[in-house]
């Protein structure tokens, strides 16, 4: 346990003395807040709620979460640093562990920083904080579920470009599961696959839970969703590292 | 007298390509062992293999009695490893990635403290100790590398090339800290420079193709060749066959 907050600290460390932590918040930052004041018409919609912000977070994390893990373990590798971190006393599950609190921790101070939101809406009316807080809750879960697929595809490969890529590429894969347009044609064909398909959609649960309809099963999937793609990281590390 | 390093019939795979031989070795404490061979002989694939980097297709090894697959943090407790190229966090500054590799190994508040401060002096780094790394000349990095390896004074050290890059001032305070050091412990390091092998070696093993091709102290095998140079020796024993039949 000690080890995994050693890294952690390393690893957090790392992403705010480059200009890597700057860069991510604030276009983060950015493009939540265009989308949620142009796209979602914050103001015109006329409620004290942030539902249009949380329609957008889940995909604008969909594009920077992965930017985020990308440099996890393929900097790693790139800069042979990982012959270094694996020789030390610790085990490659500790390290894979501390590296992901460490760009989750980084995410929440990134989402934490969307407290003017909150603010705003609270001057203007009176929302239910309790559904808001749910929504923070749902947004912190999906980014580690994000988080937890890029970290693995970083340590896939030592390119990071592809490590980005790939991760992208399969959170999407996650975040469409449960939309009609999957559901339905496999509804047609495979109608066993659509019932699994919508239980693995991280975005449907994302949604239930911004709305205020936490359940435990919700958390359940995201714990697994995260613990099976740490898994896989594990693995891909242990297996490409001196490759 | 149980040996501090003991490789038994190592072997790595990549593939059809045999990278190491059965290569099997003791090492005791005070021993100082060379580790010679052209490039791509095996050498940095042996002390990976050492160090748990690389999973050894078969054979053992031992560090300070414990086997560096079935204990692999306990192994690496009693291992000082500078890895090839002497890698370390760019960003980082030299005294916050000595604390960061003190924690891992354990250590917390004056302790780490008064280790890293060691560690800097015998390396001679306190002059740069806040700098980031990435600003530091390779001489430097290479220092860096050397400190973390001694940072917790470890029965062990195996050190991937640890003069290359330095000048000869740094090269010559390098091996006399190696000399220093090597009492109290058993040391492997891995150089093209065959002096250095007389310098501070008290014993060298020449690799050619992943084997083990000669075993003995550095004035045993200098002494196979009527120049009397290891240098000699060196090349006679590790230059490709059709050569070696034309001389």
């Amino acid at each position: 346990m000690r080890n995994i907050l050693v890294i952690a600290r390393r690893e957090l460390g790392g992403y705010f003395a480059t200009p890597v932590a700057a860069v991510f918040i604030v276009i983060f930052l950015v493009l939540q807040g265009m989308l949620t004041f142009n796209a979602g018409d914050f103001f015109g919609r006329g409620q004290a709620d942030l539902v249009p912000f949380f329609d957008f977070l889940p995909w604008v994390f969909l594009l920077l979460v992965p930017a985020i893990a990308m440099r996890l373990w393929a900097e790693e590798r790139r800069l042979g640093t990982i012959e270094l971190l694996l020789t030390l006393p610790l085990t490659e599950t500790e390290a894979v562990i501390g590296k992901f609190l460490a760009a989750w921790a980084f995410c929440i101070i990134a989402l934490a920083l969307t407290f003017p939101f909150v603010v705003t809406v609270n001057i203007l009316g009176s929302p239910d904080n309790g559904v808001i807080a749910a929504g923070y809750l749902g947004g912190v879960l999906v980014a580690g579920a994000f988080l937890a697929v890029g970290s693995a595809t970083s340590a896939m490969t030592k390119n990071q470009v592809v490590a980005f890529v790939l991760g992208v590429a399969i959170c999407f894969v996650f975040a469409v599961s449960g939309y009609p347009v999957v559901t339905d044609f496999l509804n047609r064909n495979l109608p066993v696959l659509s019932l699994i398909a919508r239980g693995f959609s991280v975005i449907e649960r994302f949604h239930a839970i911004s709305q205020g309809l936490f359940s435990l099963s919700d958390l359940v999937f995201f714990v697994s969703f995260i613990g099976f793609w740490l898994f896989v990281n594990v693995v891909a590390v242990d297996h490409r590292k001196a490759s | 007298m149980v040996a501090l390093i003991e490789v038994t019939g190592l072997t790595k795979q990549f593939g059809s390509f045999i990278a190491v031989d059965k290569v099997s070795f003791r090492l005791n404490k005070g021993e100082v062992l060379g580790f010679l061979g052209p490039n791509g002989a095996g050498k940095t694939t042996t002390m990976r293999m050492l160090a748990g980097f690389v999973t050894p297709t078969a054979g053992s090894a031992a560090i300070a009695g414990h086997d560096v697959a079935a204990e692999p943090v306990a192994a690496r407790r009693a291992l000082g490893f500078l890895p090839e190229g002497a890698p370390t966090y760019p960003e980082m500054t030299v005294v916050g990635f000595l604390r960061f590799t003190a924690r891992i190994r354990g250590y917390r508040g004056a302790a780490l403290t008064s280790r890293v401060a060691a560690a800097l002096a015998l390396t001679e780094l306190e002059g740069v100790r806040l700098q980031p790394v990435e600003t530091l000349s390779k001489g430097f990095k290479r220092r860096v590398g050397l400190a973390q390896a001694l940072l917790h004074d470890p029965p062990c050290l195996v050190l991937d090339e640890p003069t290359d890059g330095l000048d000869p001032n740094q090269k010559h305070e390098v091996r006399t800290l190696i000399r220093r050091l090597a009492p109290e412990k058993a040391i492997i390091i891995s150089t093209h420079i065959l002096e250095e092998v007389d310098a501070v070696c008290t014993r060298a093993i020449i690799i050619a193709a992943g084997r083990v091709v000669a075993d003995a102290t550095p004035a045993v095998l200098a002494a196979r060749d009527p120049s009397g140079r290891l240098e000699e020796v060196f090349r006679a024993i590790t230059r490709p066959a059709p050569l070696a039949k034309a001389a």
